[in-house]
């Protein structure tokens, strides 16, 4: 087993994840807002935020897909140790993790059903950087509008459509990390 | 170590919690079943909002309880100090100064900013409870927006008083989508569930978490003939003057004397404090 499957667990992990949650929740309940994320360290190609939210979200409960790039013998030793949640495929998983088009068709995710619409799963992206500029959004958490440097508008507007069924993103870069309820509207900017 | 984890609960149990709060704040309005867990509190006092306050605080946070808009009530000052041991947070009565408020049957009066969590305990979550007693009916009303009986209901309110009669846990529109239970606040503070800050609803013995987003539509059912009027008291608060406040009525003397009093004390000692008289104001009454 590699040096870095062991290592990258939080120290102290009721305070670290109490900070990450908080983070996180004021990233989804404000979209477009980029927060910082950190604590966790997990093997390449994962980004600190990444590791961070999958510290602080997932257990053996929460079942998990690792797209393609991110599916590596490594990571799955570094989740199977550090947090225990199995690995399955898209159409099983609670959150996905991977590089946008390595994630894939989004109608392979569950979207919850009519009765239990939170019963779908949640996207952690991984993009190359994080900004307030490029799509426009609009909707819940956002006092008139804001922008994000999302990695495309119509498979967003899509999703949104949905509601209240849908997925719920995540996006990480580096330490920062932004979100994407399905409440919010996306349009090209 | 101390015998307990940070804010009581383990750290399963929070990731539990916390994963629910965001498909909470993802589905505006519905309702998130959890596990609620055993607190060491009776269920009356709060346990649903005391688990999500302990899924959301940090060490940095400082937190409020209210309880009916006061901040010394046994329930208040009790969560307060749960609060300070098993999270070792500050705590203020100062709503401008917290950054997480726990509060029962009373939203402050002070608009709150986006800096700032509001967690509602929450006895009954359900809006159609009273129209629909099975979970699974109610489940598949609020899936199919059903809410028409919910209407008929306010309605016949109308037909036989004259006004809709309900005056606390005004059902309201959340989003355009959900019926939501905005728990036993006076429908005074309805216009109020439009805010900056994220209000997160806890139900410990129910087992349901749900939120508001801040700048969320928040619209209280009405019908145009009879529109929602977010009512109070037709008084002053006696202490401070405040004429846009929610008052309680508080019995003075044996005589049957009676004065109205704003519920939210923080808002009324501020008040008083920036040199605001009431009529019965220690002054006043010399
Ligand atoms: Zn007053």
């Amino acid at each position: 087993m590699r040096d870095d499957v062991l290592t990258g667990g939080f120290s102290d992990a009721p305070v670290q994840s109490a900070r990450a949650f908080r983070a996180a929740l004021d990233a989804l309940a404000r979209p477009g807002r980029i927060v910082t994320l950190s604590g966790g360290a997990a093997p390449a190609p994962l980004s600190t935020a990444a590791a961070t939210l999958l510290l602080t979200l997932c257990d053996g409960e929460t079942p998990l897909y690792l797209a393609p790039g991110h599916d590596a013998p490594q990571v799955r030793d570094w989740v199977a140790f550090h947090i225990g949640a199995p690995i399955v495929g898209p159409g099983e998983a609670m959150f996905a993790l991977g590089r946008w088009a390595a994630l894939g068709r989004l109608d392979h995710y569950p979207v919850g059903t009519p009765d239990y619409p939170d019963r779908s799963a949640t996207l952690i992206v991984e993009l190359d950087r994080l900004a307030a500029d490029g799509a426009r959004l609009t909707g819940p958490g956002i006092a008139t509008e804001a922008r994000l440097s999302l990695p495309e508008t119509a498979a967003f507007e899509v999703n949104r459509t949905r509601f209240p069924l849908g997925l719920d993103f995540f996006f990480t870069a580096g330490t920062a990390l932004a979100a994407l309820p399905r409440t919010t509207r996306v349009e090209a900017g | 170590m101390s015998a307990y984890n940070f804010a009581y609960l383990d750290e399963q149990t929070k990731r539990m919690i916390r994963r629910a709060l965001l498909k909470a704040i993802a589905i505006p309005g519905y309702q998130v079943p959890f596990a609620s867990r055993e607190m060491p509190m009776p269920y009356g006092w709060g346990t649903g909002g005391v688990q999500v306050t302990a899924a959301c605080l940090t060490p940095e946070d400082r937190l409020k309880v209210i309880d009916q808009g006061a901040d010394d009530t046994t329930n208040a000052i009790s969560i307060r100090k749960f609060f300070e041991t098993t999270a070792g947070v500050e705590t203020t009565e100062r709503t401008g100064e917290a950054t997480v408020i726990q509060t029962r049957h009373r939203i402050p009066e002070a608009p709150l900013g986006d800096d700032q969590i509001l967690v509602y305990q929450v006895p009954i979550p359900e809006p159609l409870r009273f129209l629909e007693p099975r979970e699974t009916e109610t489940r598949r009303m609020h899936a199919l927006e059903e809410y028409g009986l919910m209407h008929v209901k306010l309605y016949e309110d109308i037909a036989r008083h004259g006004a809709i009669a309900t005056s606390y846990a005004y059902p309201v529109k959340v989003e355009g989508r959900y019926v939501m239970d905005p728990s036993p606040i006076p429908k005074f503070d309805n216009p109020k569930l439009e805010s900056a800050a994220i209000q997160l609803f806890g139900a410990g013995r129910e087992q349901r978490i749900y939120a508001i987003p801040p700048h969320t539509r928040v619209v209280s059912l009405d019908f145009e003939d009879h529109p929602f009027v977010a009512s109070k008291a037709d008084h002053a608060c006696d202490l401070c003057g405040a004429e846009q406040s929610y008052l309680d009525e508080v019995i003075v003397d044996d005589a049957g004397g009676r004065m109205f009093v704003c519920s939210d004390t923080d808002f009324c000692a501020t008040r008083q404090a920036e040199g605001h008289r009431g009529r019965f104001s220690p002054e006043a009454a010399e």
